[in-house]
């Protein structure tokens, strides 16, 4: 039967199911397929924090999100258009966040009586009209994969298993999807179980070939590669670049990478890359805590090396000690928080923005530590670039704020030319600095470059420099242990601007102000920091699209601020700050520079949905 | 005479322990080591025995005054760095091992120190003492042990004997002490000693053997602080009390002591425990083993330590056996993994290009 190709310009596809059912690797093999074709696209996992919550509930339900178009996209979209639903609790999990008349697509064999009561449905919703509006598919993706794949000998329950490669190759069919790349996976990833492997394969092609001829579906989709700039591309989570862009912050500078870091969700994936990395002198340090985790990676900086400790929330609050050290010391160090929903334990496989006044604010004494944050995943690559500049220059702890969605959400990412990165120079001292009163040369820790006021960096191991430091106040220049009233003061004050000074060395405040040429200016400007970018931009453009002229900027330093961002916000008559925390930024800014802000703030564990935002802006023009 | 009599019994050189520690030709004194810093203990402090010591037998090791370092946590004890003219790092309370593990395993080139009291090692810091223990990194621990919070001016410790009366215990303290050098065991520490600050000749030897050792060396320092918990180690001073009390070990020599060698530590043959018996029969003392691979029976000699007001204890090496440490293991897998790298640059291109790609022309 020959089907009709239908375009479109974009689609929002979520597979869901089971904690059991792999719908992270199906989401994550789509993902790649759409990548290799050429869309854009962006995706969120969503997942429990428990490992396998009771098989069939809704607790239990993971799914994986993907956006993918012919052109160029900021979000993984607010409401999917196709749900792949493997049980009756992904369905009922699911469908709320649809949008209307969107496709379904559900494995029937799961909804039984005794599913169907797990995830809470009295009766059937593919026999009442509770699915009435939405245009769906009940198919045995159970009954048929089984069926597809009875001549490799596996168990029913081993066979039912590749259900998921049976939906992936359906799906894969509907919109068109190269499938190499998918065989070669499944070859690869099961090759030491051949039946395993074949019966995936199999699967996967029978969902293929199911869509092909099934009279259930006439239509297949066609999506048109998005126009990208020339160069090589790959699709990339967030902590994957962050952990690329360590190693890359390592071979600029020079300085070999020490990473001390205890496990924990969302950041261990950081913590597993760079420990498959030691060809690139990358040691990596699972601590008995996080609080040894920043220590070692402190006794490190110390040593010469570029120390790294990666953290969520709950850890970043065990370290604030120590990074409090680092402030003392004057010795770089990257702290990554990879920020979950909070307090506590909160929600951790979940994002939120709520870290910020932690980092900021969060130790004892005046304690300035600047601060970056990423705005997509790709983008983490630069960012931990960024931090280590800061950090090697100005001899600080920088805090590197990504959170939950960027960690697992992906992107593709244009790889840049190495060639192109920053070098960093670590400009060790290797010399005395000072003479002694009896003209013998001699070392002062603390005696400044006159610029950045950053202090010498210098490595045991160099004769002549012993000398000792700590978290007791030191005095200025010599460095010796200073109860001193003025010198305290000084000491504050001095630590204070040196990170203020960070800000003579980053780039202006970049704002989007579609009536700057007409020299006026929109009177409402979105400002943004971190993972809501992409919520954001894709907020702004639909209020563009409506006719509305709103201006947007996004923060990549929360601290120090770029030199001219109070100008910036004295410009517009009401700057709207979105957050996924209860106004976090919103009170920084108002704090420094006196300016009113409007806080769009939701904690949902989710990002913002760009639609939603999109409202809240019109309301703040047209009020 | 000091307090142990004869040497602790183990070979003092050569220094495996500092095997990539660049040696220097120019003859060191404890001038070299000492800093332009006014010492700050309060008159009469055990410090002070253990600092001299300390200076006094740097200049041995032949070593590059600046590839030493010190590492200490917070307590009157910590100070220690600020006085030595080396490298050093006076940091938070309870860290020092951590951070001193980040240093060691990224320097091989260094002779690693750290300096703690019984409150930073065995109260707030004691996860990361045990666990530096286990991993065996390979640095030197001096745990000056005054079982009395000094420096917050006079609270009980966790090696307190239990009740007590303490500024924070005016009814007596409740809990059960540690015995630090069972602690140590108890985590399998490969070099594990015991030695009084008092005793100078037996400090040193003490050091030289823990500084000889490849991996973490714990030695607990009896130091007595004369402000708040004076005499708590009278016993093993007193020249009235030493003999009896000092339990000498020496690798290889039955364990034999008191006035006269009246005493000797013996092994009950029915249940296998250790005791101290009086006249025993040559054939019945323990001869003491510090190389034996179980740390059984070294353990059962530090259980002979009292943990209330001290009338006995075991002092000398317990343990010295060899084992692989975690800084030379994780050294050697980032050497192994980059055999063969080439130019970082060129494999940052290809690490970043890997996985699936595409080109867009
Ligand atoms: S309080 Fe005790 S331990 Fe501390 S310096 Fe004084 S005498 Fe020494």
């Amino acid at each position: 039967m020959a089907k009709q190709v239908q375009q479109l310009d974009r689609v929002i596809i979520r597979f869901a199911g089971d904690s059991g059912d792999g719908m992270q690797l199906t989401g994550d093999r789509f993902t790649q397929e759409t990548a290799s074709f050429g869309n854009d696209l962006s995706t969120l996992p969503n997942f429990p924090a428990e490992i396998r919550a009771p098989q069939g509930t809704l607790p239990g339900v993971s799914s994986f999100q993907v956006h993918l178009a012919d052109h160029d996209i900021l979000t993984p979209g607010d409401a999917p258009d196709v749900l792949v639903a493997m049980n009756p609790a992904a369905l009922k999990a699911n469908l709320g966040d649809l949008r209307r008349g969107a496709t379904v697509i559900v494995d029937s064999h799961d909804f039984t009586r005794r599913n169907l009561s797990k995830a809470g449905y009295a009766d059937s919703p593919l026999e009442d009209d509770s699915l009435d509006g939405y245009d769906v598919h009940p198919l045995e993706l159970t009954d048929m994969t089984v069926e597809a794949v009875k001549e490799f000998g596996l168990s029913r329950k081993d066979a039912s298993r590749a259900k998921n490669m049976f939906a992936l190759g359906l799906l894969s069919w509907m919109y068109g999807r190269p499938t190499e790349s998918t065989i070669a996976f499944l070859e690869r990833r099961f090759a030491s179980a051949p039946s395993i492997r074949d019966a995936n394969v199999e699967a996967f092609r029978a969902g293929w070939n199911f869509g092909e001829t099934t009279e259930a579906f006439s239509v297949q989709y066609e999506i048109k590669p998005a126009p990208m700039a020339p160069g090589t591309y790959r699709n990339i989570t967030g902590n994957l670049a962050l952990a690329y862009g360590l190693i890359a912050g390592s071979t600029q500078s020079g300085l070999p990478l020490f990473l001390g870091s205890y496990p924990i969700t969302p950041a261990s994936d950081i913590l597993h890359e760079l420990s498959k990395h030691k060809r690139f002198g990358v040691t990596t340090f699972q601590a008995e805590d996080e609080i040894a985790g920043i220590g070692a990676a402190l006794g490190a900086a110390f040593g010469g090396a570029l120390g790294v400790t990666t953290t969520s929330g709950p850890g970043l609050a065990l370290k604030s000690e120590t990074i409090g050290l680092a402030v003392m010391t004057e010795l770089p160090l990257l702290v990554v928080d990879v920020q979950r929903g909070g307090p506590s334990t909160g929600l951790p496989t979940k994002t939120e923005q709520a870290d910020l006044l932690q980092a900021m604010f969060g130790r004892n004494g005046e304690a300035p530590v600047p601060i970056i944050a990423p705005k997509s995943p790709a983008d983490c690559f630069d960012a931990a670039i960024e931090a280590t500049r800061i950090a090697v220059t100005y001899r600080t702890p920088v805090m590197l704020l990504s959170d939950g969605y960027l960690a697992n959400g992906s992107e593709p990412w244009h790889i840049p030319e190495v060639a192109d990165l920053p070098v960093i120079d670590p400009a060790f001292a290797t010399t005395p600095n000072h003479e002694s009163a009896k003209g013998d040369p001699e070392f002062w820790p603390y005696l400044r470059d006159e610029q950045t006021l950053a202090r010498p960096w210098a490595r045991p191991g160099t004769a002549g420099l012993e000398h000792r430091i700590g978290g007791l106040e030191k005095g200025e220049g010599h460095g010796n242990i200073s109860y001193d009233p003025a010198n305290h003061d000084h000491m504050v004050r001095t630590r204070a601007e040196k990170v203020a000074r960070i800000a003579r060395d980053i780039p202006p405040t970049e704002v989007d102000d579609p009536l700057d040429e007409q020299g006026r200016g929109a009177s409402v400007l979105v400002l943004g920091w971190g993972s809501t970018y992409g919520p954001i931009g894709a907020a702004v453009r639909q209020v563009r699209s409506a006719g509305h002229p709103v201006a947007q900027a996004h923060l990549r330093h929360l601290n120090p601020f770029p030199d001219d961002l109070g100008d910036v916000l004295r410009r517009y008559d009401t700057v709207m700050v979105p957050e996924m925390n209860l106004g976090q930024l919103s009170m920084l800014l108002r704090a420094r520079f006196l300016v009113d802000v409007v806080g769009y703030n939701q904690v949902r564990g989710l990002p913002l949905r760009a639609a939603e935002l999109a409202e809240a802006i019109t309301k703040e023009i047209t009020r | 005479m000091t307090a142990t009599g004869t040497s602790t019994g183990t070979e003092p050189l050569p220094f495996p322990g500092l095997r990539e520690v660049p040696g220097t030709d120019t003859a060191q004194t404890r001038k070299d080591f000492t800093s332009d810093q006014e010492v700050r203990w309060c008159p009469g402090c055990g410090d002070y025995a253990v600092l001299a010591a300390v200076q006094g037998f740097l200049p041995e090791l032949g070593l590059r005054r600046e590839n030493i370092v010190f590492i200490s946590g917070i307590g009157c004890s910590s100070r220690f760095p600020y006085y030595l003219d080396t490298f050093g790092m006076h940091s938070i309370h309870g860290r020092a091992p951590a951070i001193a593990t980040g240093l060691a395993t990224s320097r091989e080139d260094l002779s690693v120190w750290v300096v703690t009291g019984d409150g930073d090692a065995l109260s707030i810091g004691g996860n990361h003492l045990i666990h530096a223990l286990r991993r065996n990194v390979n640095m030197t621990i001096l745990l000056f042990n005054n079982r009395i919070y000094g420096l917050t001016k006079g609270q009980y410790s966790p090696t307190s004997e239990p009740g007590k009366v303490t500024k924070s215990t005016p009814m007596g303290s409740l809990d059960n002490p540690f015995n630090p050098v069972s602690l140590a065991l108890g985590a399998e520490a490969t070099f594990v000693a015991r030695t009084v600050d008092s005793d100078r000749k037996h400090l040193t030897e003490v050091l030289r053997a823990a500084a000889a050792h490849r991996g973490t060396s714990l030695v607990e320092i009896y130091q007595n602080c004369p402000i708040f918990n004076d005499g708590a180690f009278d016993s093993v001073k007193d020249n009235d009390t030493r003999d009896d009390a000092i339990i000498p070990l020496r690798h290889g020599e039955p364990i034999r002591f008191g006035r006269e060698g009246r005493l000797g530590v013996v092994r009950d043959p029915a249940t296998g425990a250790l005791r101290i018996a009086e006249d025993p029969a040559d054939a019945d003392v323990l001869t003491h083993d510090a190389h034996a691979a179980d740390p059984s029976t070294a353990f059962a000699l530090s259980r002979l330590t009292d943990s209330g007001v001290l009338a006995h204890a075991p002092v000398g090496i317990f343990r010295q056996v060899e084992a692989a440490t975690y800084d030379d293991s994780a050294r050697d897998q980032v050497h192994v993994a980059s055999q063969g790298t080439g130019d970082r640059r060129e494999a940052l291109a290809g690490l970043l290009s890997s996985g699936d790609t595409w080109t867009v022309v």
